[in-house]
This record gives C-alpha cells, sequence and structure tokens, in this order.
C-alpha cells in the first residue's frame, strides 16, 4: 500500500493535524512502509472467524443513576486556555 | 534526537555515598523493618530522594520529583505506623509513578509537550488507592510519549538511560519506571503496558516488571494510549516486592467498566515452594531468527533451571505470532487516534494558532504539541478507521487478534504457562532504532501477543549479555493466574542471583 | 416575495406532481438524574459548566460508566414502539472534532443498537397511518456552544454533553409535511406516556432531524434526500419540510439534481441552508468503543421494565371507549396528552359522570392549556384547576345546587385558586333557588307588573316566555333554578 501526498494530506485533515510539507513527505514513506508490512495479515483467512474488540468477557457492572458529583466548575476550567465566566472559550465557530 | 556522548557508570563514583544504604532494600525488607520500627518511612524517603538527587542527573528517571509531597507523606505514614493503625503492605514504601497516571495536584504530562502544563484537580484510582494505602510519591516518571515507543526516546520532556550504561536506551514506554527502581532512586515503581511498556523496559534494566491480566487494575486515571491493550503494572527489585505492589493496587473499580470484578488474592503468600507438577511452556515461536545469542543462551539456562526445581518443560506452539506486531499496530493506533482527539488546545494543554481561528487552533496546537511518533501514529490510526479502509484494516486486524487469543487458549491446555525471552535482544544504544518505525516496532515482538489476549505478562532478570547490559526472562499466565507467574517467578529468584546485582552507578 | 406568502397555492401544485419521501430522526433526551455515562446532574438550566467533571469534560485519563436507569428507559422505548431488543448491543465511538464535543468522539450506538424494528400509528385527517421505526438507538449528548453577536470568539458550556438521548429512527414512510409533524407529536406523546422524556421541545430535550426526498407520484425509487436540522417546534417541523418540498421541486422542475446534504432550517427567515462547511470532509470513523463492554439486556430485564410500563395513549383510547362509553373522537381527545387523560381519570375517580366531566376537559380545560401555550403547544402542567375541583363543580351541577351557567361563573372564580367550588358557592350565595314558593312570589309581582305583557302570552305571542324567564332570572341574581321557572311560569300564565 502506497500513500501519496495527498492521501497523507485527508487523513491530516480528518486528525486535524496541521502538516509541514517535509513531515508530508517522510509520513508518506513511514506510513507506506508500515502499511506496507501490515499486508502481510491478508494471507490470513478469517472469514469466519468472530473480531475480538475486547477481551473482558464478564458483563458491564451498571451505574445507579444518582448524582454523586458536587458543582465545581472552576475545577472544569482549571486548566483552560481561556475561559469567561466558567465558560471556556474558543475562536469563533464557524456554522 | 541525537544521542549524548556515551557516559560510562564510573563517572557518579566521585559523589559521595548514600549513607543509610535503605534505598537498596527490596519492598518486602523495607516493610518489614518499617513494621518492626526499625526504621522509618522518612529515612527510606530521604534514602530515595538523595539518591535522585546524586544521580538523576545523570540517569533522568523523572520529570518530576516531589520532594515535599513525598516528605509530608512520609511522616504521615509514620504516624500512622506509630498509632499501630491502618496500615497496609505499601503505607511508609516511597514509589515512582509513570507520569501517565492522574495525579491530582501534580502535573501530569504523559511526556508530551501537549500537556506540558496540565494538573489534574481529580483523582486516578492508581494514585487515589497508594496515597490510601500511604504510599510515598517521589516523583513522576519519564516514559516515551503517550506511552508510544519501546525506547524512551520518544519523551519530549525529558532523556532518559539505562543505569547499567548510560549509552544505553531503558526501554519503553515505561523506562523512567523502569530506571528508578532499576537505579535504586525508588523501591517500586508503577507503569503501564500496551504492547511490552513495562516488560521489555524491566527486562532492559534489570528488575522485575509484571504486565498483569487486562482488568486486573483500573484504568480509571491512565491517560490512555489503546484502551483495549493499557494495563498497569509493577516494577520492583524482587517478585515479592512485584507482588504487594500489585496487590496494592488490583481490583475491582466501579469508575472502569472494563475492571474485573473478582476477589485479589494475597499474591504475596505461598511463595518459595518448589515447581513440582508446574508445567512450562516453551513457544518454539519466541525463539526466532534475530534472538542475540546471548538473549537466547540466558534464557535456555533460566529454562533449565526451572527444570532443575521441579517443573516440567513443554513444547508448544503459538503459531499466529508473526501476525501480532502488524495487528497490534492496527489496533492500538486506531484507538490511540481516537483517544487523543481530545487534546485539542479547547479545555487544557497547550493552545497555539488562535489567532488564525479554530480550524488553525486545532491543527497548529495539534501539530506542535505531539512529536512525530505520536502523529505517526495518529495518522496510522486514522487511515485505518477511515471510510473504505475500515474491513481491510481495523476489523481484520481484530479477526486476527481471535485467532492469537486462539493460540493461547490451546497451549494453556498443555502447560500451566508460558517462557520465553522478554526481548529479542538487550537494550539498545541511543539512536539505534529511532530511524526506522518499523524496526522499533519489531522490537515488542515476544511481548505484544500477550496484550493482544489480555493475559497476565512478567519479565525478571535471567543474567547478563557479555557487554554487561541485563537479560530478562518472560512469563506469561493464564488469565488472573498472576499467582503462577510469582510463584515460578519466586522460585527462580531464590536459586539464582540475578536480582541481586545493581548497577555500580547505584550507591552502595 | 418570499417562499412562505406563496407556500400554499405552490405546494398544491408541487403536490400534485411530485410525492414528498420523508423520515425522522427524533432524539429524546431522558429523563434521567443523573448523565449517560458520569454522576453529574442531567438536568437543564444550570450555569455554565456548573453540571460538569472530568468526566463528561473529556478529562485525560477518564472512563465511562452506563446509567443503569438510561438502560431501563430505553428499554421502556422500544416496548412502548413495539422494538425487537438485541440480547447484545454494542457501544461505539463516533469521531469527529468540535468545541463542544470533549472527547472527539460521541459515543454512540452504530453497528448494533439495542433495538430494532417497530412501529408508531399516526393519525392524520381521520386516517390512520402507520409509520415503521428502523431502529433506536442511545447516545450521549453533546455540550452547547454559544456565538454572541460578532464576537471572533465562541463560549463552551458542557453541561448538555453526555446527557442520555435516545435516537427513534424512523423508515421514509411518511408522505407530507402534516404526517410528519403529526408523527412528532404522537412520538412525543408516548415518550412522556411512558416517562422518560419531558418533550420540551424549547429546552431541546425533543429534537429532530428530517430526511426529504421527492418521486414523481407513482414512483416507487427514492430520490436524492437533503437532512434537514435545527427544527424546535412542531410549526417548525411543518414548516421546515414544507419548505424543503418546494425548494427540491424547483430545482427538479428546472431540470436540476438535488445534492445530498444537510440543511439548516432558519425559522426567522422562513428557510432551509445548506451547511456544506460542517459537511466536509465527515469521516466518523466509528469503532467498538474499548471502555464499555456490549450492552446485556436479558428478559429479566426486559420483564422488570415491561412489569412497570405505563399504559399507552393507544391502549388507553380503547379503554376509554369501553369503560366510559366515550366516543372514538372524544377518547382521542382525551388521550392525546398523558395529563388530560389523567386529569380525567383523577376528575372520575372523584365524581362518576364521565360525559359531563369529558365535556368540561375538552372545552374548559382545553381552553385553559391552550392559554399557557408555548409554541402554539398547549401545556397540560400548566392547568389552573384540579381535577378534584373540576369534580366537585359538576357535582354540584348534578345535584341541582348551581346551575350550569352559575357554574361557568364559579369555574372562572375557582381556577387559579385552591377554593372548592362549594366554597365559593356558599360564600357568594350563588346557590341555586328552587323553592317553587319563593320562585311563585317573585312571578306573581312580575306577572302584576307586567299585565300587558302577560295579555299578549295569553293572546298566543309564546316567545314572551323567554321575557318572563329572563326577568325572573335577573330578579334572582341568576340563581333561579331554570326547570322551575318554567314550569312555575307556564302554569301561572295558563291560569
Amino acid at each position: 500500500m502506497k500513500l501519496t501526498h495527498d492521501d497523507v494530506r485527508k487523513v491530516a485533515r480528518l486528525a486535524r493535524l496541521e502538516l509541514e510539507d517535509t513531515e508530508i513527505e517522510s509520513l508518506s514513506a513511514d506510513l507506506s512502509a508500515i502499511l506496507g508490512y501490515i499486508e502481510k495479515l491478508a494471507e490470513l483467512g478469517t472469514d469466519n472467524v468472530e473480531p475480538t474488540a475486547s477481551v473482558v468477557t464478564m458483563q458491564a457492572a451498571l451505574r445507579a443513576d444518582a448524582v454523586t458529583n458536587t458543582r465545581n466548575p472552576e475545577k472544569t476550567v482549571a486548566n483552560a486556555p481561556a475561559t469567561r465566566n466558567h465558560y471556556f472559550v474558543v475562536p469563533r465557530i464557524i456554522e | 534526537m541525537r544521542p549524548r556522548p556515551a557516559t560510562t557508570t564510573s563517572s557518579c563514583r566521585g559523589l559521595s555515598n548514600n549513607v543509610s544504604g535503605l534505598h537498596l532494600l527490596t519492598i518486602e525488607e523495607a516493610a518489614r523493618r518499617l513494621a518492626a520500627r526499625e526504621t522509618s518511612s522518612l529515612e527510606l524517603t530521604e534514602a530515595c530522594l538523595s539518591e535522585i538527587e546524586r544521580t538523576d542527573g545523570e540517569i533522568g528517571s523523572f520529570l518530576e520529583v516531589t520532594a515535599d509531597l513525598a516528605r509530608k507523606q512520609a511522616k504521615k505514614a509514620d504516624a500512622r505506623i506509630a498509632a499501630g493503625k491502618d496500615i497496609a503492605p505499601l503505607t511508609g514504601v516511597p514509589i515512582a509513578l509513570k507520569d501517565l497516571f492522574i495525579t491530582e495536584g501534580v502535573r501530569t504530562t504523559c511526556a508530551s509537550k501537549i500537556l506540558h502544563n496540565f494538573v489534574p484537580t481529580y483523582q486516578g484510582t492508581v494514585a487515589g488507592r497508594l496515597a490510601d494505602a500511604g504510599a510515598v510519591l517521589v516523583g513522576k516518571a519519564n516514559m516515551d510519549e503517550f506511552a508510544m515507543g519501546s525506547s524512551c526516546e520518544n519523551s519530549a520532556l525529558g532523556r532518559t538511560s539505562n543505569p547499567w550504561n548510560t549509552a544505553y536506551v531503558p526501554g519503553g514506554s515505561s523506562g523512567g519506571s523502569a530506571s528508578a527502581v532499576a537505579a535504586r532512586q525508588a523501591l517500586g515503581s508503577y507503569g503501564t503496558d500496551t504492547g511490552g511498556s513495562i516488560r521489555l523496559p524491566a527486562s532492559f534494566c534489570g528488575v522485575v516488571g509484571l504486565k498483569p491480566t487486562y482488568g486486573r487494575v483500573s484504568r480509571y486515571g491512565v491517560i490512555a494510549f489503546a484502551s483495549s491493550l493499557d494495563q498497569v503494572g509493577p516494577f520492583a527489585t524482587s517478585i515479592r516486592g512485584a507482588a504487594a505492589l500489585l496487590g496494592a493496587v488490583a481490583g475491582h473499580d466501579p469508575r472502569d467498566s472494563t475492571s474485573i470484578d473478582t476477589p485479589v488474592p494475597d499474591y504475596t503468600s505461598g511463595l518459595g515452594s518448589d515447581l513440582k507438577g508446574v508445567r512450562v511452556g516453551v513457544p518454539k515461536e519466541y525463539f526466532i531468527e534475530g534472538l542475540e545469542p546471548d538473549v537466547e543462551a540466558r534464557v535456555r539456562e533460566a529454562l533449565a533451571k526451572l527444570e532443575e526445581l521441579g517443573a516440567e518443560l513443554v513444547q508448544v506452539s503459538l503459531p499466529h505470532t508473526e501476525y501480532a506486531v502488524a495487528t497490534y499496530y492496527i489496533v492500538a493506533t486506531a484507538e490511540a487516534s481516537s483517544n487523543l482527539g481530545r487534546y485539542d488546545g479547547v479545555r487544557f494543554g497547550l493552545r497555539t494558532g488562535e489567532e488564525q481561528g479554530l480550524a488553525a487552533m486545532y491543527g497548529r496546537t495539534r501539530d506542535q504539541g505531539f512529536g512525530d511518533e505520536v502523529k505517526r501514529r495518529i495518522m496510522l490510526g486514522t487511515y485505518a478507521l477511515s471510510a473504505g479502509y475500515y474491513d481491510a484494516y481495523y476489523l481484520k486486524a481484530m479477526k486476527v487478534r481471535t485467532l492469537i487469543r486462539r493460540d493461547f487458549i490451546q497451549a494453556f491446555e498443555r502447560c500451566d504457562v508460558i517462557a520465553s525471552p522478554t526481548g529479542a535482544t538487550t537494550a539498545f544504544k541511543f539512536g539505534e532504532r529511532s530511524g526506522d518505525p518499523l524496526a522499533m516496532y519489531l522490537t515488542d515482538v515476544l511481548t505484544i501477543s500477550t496484550n493482544l489476549a489480555g493475559l497476565p505478562g512478567m519479565s525478571q532478570p535471567c543474567g547478563f549479555d557479555s557487554e554487561g547490559m541485563p537479560v530478562g526472562l518472560q512469563l506469561i499466565g493464564k488469565p488472573l493466574d498472576e499467582q503462577m507467574l510469582f510463584k515460578v517467578g519466586a522460585a527462580f529468584e531464590d536459586a539464582t542471583d540475578f536480582h541481586t546485582k545493581i548497577p555500580t552507578s547505584v550507591a552502595a | 416575495m418570499s417562499k412562505g406568502e406563496t407556500q400554499r397555492t405552490e405546494l398544491d401544485y408541487v403536490l400534485e406532481k411530485w410525492e414528498p419521501v420523508i423520515g425522522l430522526e427524533v432524539h429524546a433526551q431522558l429523563l434521567t438524574e443523573s448523565k449517560l455515562f458520569c454522576g453529574c446532574s442531567a438536568r437543564f438550566g444550570a450555569p455554565a459548566n456548573a453540571n460538569t467533571c472530568p468526566v463528561c469534560t473529556g478529562m485525560p485519563g477518564v472512563l465511562p460508566v452506563l446509567n443503569k436507569r438510561a438502560v431501563e428507559y430505553a428499554i421502556r422505548g422500544a416496548l412502548a414502539t413495539g422494538c425487537k431488543i438485541n440480547p447484545v448491543s454494542r457501544w461505539d465511538r463516533k469521531n469527529y472534532f468540535y468545541p463542544d464535543l470533549p472527547k472527539s468522539y460521541q459515543i454512540s450506538q452504530f453497528e448494533k443498537p439495542y433495538c430494532e424494528g417497530g412501529e408508531v400509528s399516526v393519525d392524520v385527517d381521520g386516517e390512520t397511518r402507520h409509520i415503521r421505526l428502523t431502529r433506536i438507538h442511545m447516545e450521549e449528548d453533546a455540550g452547547k456552544s454559544i456565538h454572541e453577536g460578532n464576537s471572533e470568539y465562541s463560549l463552551v458550556d458542557l453541561n448538555r454533553s453526555s446527557v442520555p438521548l435516545l435516537e427513534i429512527v424512523s423508515e421514509p414512510d411518511l408522505r407530507s409535511a402534516v404526517e410528519a409533524a403529526a408523527y412528532m407529536r404522537k412520538m412525543r406523546s408516548i415518550l412522556r406516556y411512558i416517562g422518560i422524556c419531558d418533550g420540551n421541545m424549547n429546552e431541546g430535550s425533543m429534537r429532530c432531524d428530517a430526511n426529504v426526498s421527492l418521486r414523481p407520484r407513482g414512483s416507487e425509487t427514492l430520490g436524492t434526500r437533503a437532512e434537514i436540522k435545527n427544527m424546535n417546534s412542531f410549526r417548525s417541523i411543518e414548516r421546515a419540510v414544507n419548505y424543503e418540498i418546494c425548494r427540491q421541486a424547483d430545482i427538479l422542475d428546472a431540470g436540476g439534481k438535488i445534492v445530498q446534504e444537510t440543511r439548516l432550517w432558519d425559522a426567522d427567515l422562513g428557510e432551509t441552508r445548506s451547511m456544506r462547511s460542517k459537511e466536509e470532509a465527515h469521516d466518523y470513523r466509528y469503532f467498538p468503543e474499548p471502555d464499555l463492554l456490549p450492552l446485556v439486556i436479558d428478559d429479566d430485564l426486559i420483564e422488570k421494565v415491561r412489569a412497570r410500563m405505563p399504559e399507552l395513549p393507544d391502549a388507553r383510547r380503547e379503554r376509554f371507549v369501553s369503560q366510559y362509553g366515550l366516543s372514538e373522537a372524544d377518547a382521542g381527545v382525551l388521550t392525546s396528552a398523558k395529563e388530560l387523560a389523567d386529569f380525567f381519570e383523577q376528575a372520575l375517580a372523584e365524581h362518576p359522570n364521565s360525559k359531563a366531566i369529558a365535556n368540561w376537559v375538552m372545552g374548559d380545560i382545553i381552553r385553559l392549556a391552550n392559554d399557557a401555550a408555548v409554541d402554539s403547544e398547549p401545556d397540560f402542567s400548566k392547568i389552573p384547576c384540579s381535577p378534584v375541583q373540576l369534580a366537585g363543580l359538576i357535582r354540584l351541577i348534578d345535584d341541582g345546587t348551581i346551575s350550569g351557567k352559575i357554574a361557568k361563573d364559579v369555574f372562572g372564580k375557582m381556577c387559579g385558586t385552591t377554593e372548592t367550588a362549594a366554597t365559593i358557592v356558599e360564600r357568594e350565595g350563588l346557590v341555586q333557588e328552587s323553592d317553587e314558593g319563593k320562585i311563585g312570589e317573585v312571578i306573581d309581582t312580575l306577572l302584576a307588573a307586567n299585565p300587558d305583557k302577560v295579555a299578549e302570552y295569553r293572546a298566543g305571542k309564546e316567545k314572551m316566555l323567554g321575557f318572563f324567564v329572563g326577568q325572573v332570572m335577573k330578579e334572582t341574581q341568576g340563581k333561579a333554578n331554570p326547570g322551575v321557572v318554567n314550569k312555575l311560569l307556564k302554569e301561572k300564565l295558563t291560569d
């Protein structure tokens, strides 16, 4: 599998990474090599194999519906780069 | 990153020695002395802090040393012991945490620029359980950024060297946690293992490192790399120490839906018996081409020792081993690409480019905040999940994961524990593999399957190569059978003296 | 000229040629105390980020834990709509970047929802239509972004982040804007009946998106659809869908092609507009959520929930017909909202006159609810009169204490107070006068004072009776029993 520069740019857009041109260059080579290695999976027949998403086979315990958190908006925004009145502030979202 | 010029361990010798020697104790010995009031937690803590002070400029285990907090916790632990109440096995024991454990009020960076200033306002389960047990946190240990790497070279915030020889990497991703224990800067530490990130650095640094069964330790408060693979585990200089460390954090956590709700046994009990009746499986696929002769020789010697101790060696096969790395690099990167989306400059951490608008803020914060390896994996994972490729990559990988699990289920019909080398090589030098991502990925070839199958795996010292670098023996157990690993490990440890060897840099 | 003004005629023309094909995706917020995956309050209206914690703000290292009641409510929703519950379903991550989506993914159910199939019946113009459901799944809500005027910044509030939602997806079985709105009304009624959603469209606890396409009448193939978002009232649904039908018809009639896209309804301008900016590079990269185990819903749990299921609107309507002898139409009106049906039955428990109570409820009570209407939807939670009060009033009519006319006055005085009708009638001396002696005296005086009118009546001008009745009622301040007045007048006038 060969990843072109355009492929890399498209994936970078999806991942919200504003890559430098040199990064696109090297990633195109690196990812192509890694995907080439990964292609070996195609050798394996897996038609009737169930996928494993998690190795945990038990049932999940559910949480009782109760409000257990106390209000503390200061904590929520304590690490935020920009806030106003406990809101997070971001550059204008254009709809 | 250009490696620093190699330094020999003798360069530390000029500094004054650490007089008390308390930093050299195993956890079980420290706990005994604390209980007997032969020593105090503050003395133990000071011994570790002064060893950090003395050697960490050279080794670089820590991103942050929490000396004030440690002294405060040590005094509290001493008061607890003096009161004779509420004493846990780790009360008063100085430990280190990989810097991806959320620690309330203590900066937690994941060794990433994107979290360089992040101070959690909440407590993670592991840090909380340790604090409750009265353990003493001496610092946050360096790691590969977001736990992505096998050498610790991918840290954006510091360089960690192997205490046995500072020209060598400590292994990764939990490199600082391993080096801290190997350099006796803490009596024990915790790391995480997603594809070998505890076992490999344990092997490279000559200490015991255990990755428990997936779900045995809560992941709440562990900054996620690959959620279906990440698992918390301890480093210690002894098997019994590792057992005590695991016992302190294991067990169901209502805040982690994937944590297993079965009782936690006393891992430290019943150790020291012989190995009669224990069947040790030796997988032929783990003695591969590329295995360093010294590594193979030490591991074969270790297997012979186990046989001598009463174990029965049986050949087993794990036929899908060669597909594990490829499977892992799809599953892990796909999950990572999603887990790392939250680093967007909105609620915490680095923010750049906001003056150019929202899209630029996202793109630049993430481009500048993440290092090359993290970006590489985000890209790979994003690609593997993107429209049109899901079936060929992610779905395929989940299916191969099933085949890899089945290999182990079948192997464990014939044996109680599987033994192999932990790494195909001993520690390598800085820069040796960092130019070739794929070569670096293959470093984990012997550890990755364990994560894909969710099984417990442990590395313990079993000798040295011709360069004097440690070799690790890997033991893999059945689900939730950590006890078997401790039993075999303790028998081996009791019959050998590898664990007593310490790097010459450590103050005697 | 705006579309709104020409819509009616244009729409009629369009509908002759084109058949609209509409499917609705309804988002309903579940009425749990806490959020879907953390212990924060799920209530609306708190100050910015007050109802947040590390989990619902996507801080590093946190994990979701599923709310049990949300699952039980979801099962109710499935049972109420006849969906088939999957014994094992799965959580998936839907990945996209947006400032109000803190984890950069929404935990949802994509590949395997917890239930599928099902059907809802909708009455439009006296005809019952059966609308099939594709599926219902559970998911968490996102937060809220606020854009103030022309500010260069937006504000993000995560109180709503991770609040539990059901997404109810219909098949494209709806054929008009009116049907779409009726379907939404029915869905709202069902969800409120079973107590899992407050249906408050203003606060966003119920919202919908519509997939709209057109095809030539007689055709069976589906046209290209547009997805309409941001319709936050029944009226908006109708207007937006009608606008969209006309817009698409204009394009198709001119030989153009419909672009598959998301369009935003602007209620102020009365039009939908393309959201192409949001569409760009949307690739949600769904994959199984590794932090949650598959959701297992076993028969025990289903039966436990079923045992506590409230009666559904359609069943209640049938019962009202058979049990109370109401007409289908009246029963339909009374059961259209749970509060209204509850009101009726609570009043009935106090005073067993189903016909009279039904008439009062369908008349005055609905009028009051309409007066309290929000966005032209009656609000039955704000009726200023209790069922017990109404029953007491009707009892006074039925036992002859007051007349129907006085009752209307008493009702007006009673509303908004906690007084009983009897108290008001007593205090204001409104008890009906039925004493023939007393009424007879009034009549005698009246007849004596109006000999000319008496003569007219006796000469055959029977209309004069009304005059005498009116005068008696006036003289008695309306308290005279009209039956007694009539009877006595006739007797005395024919003497």
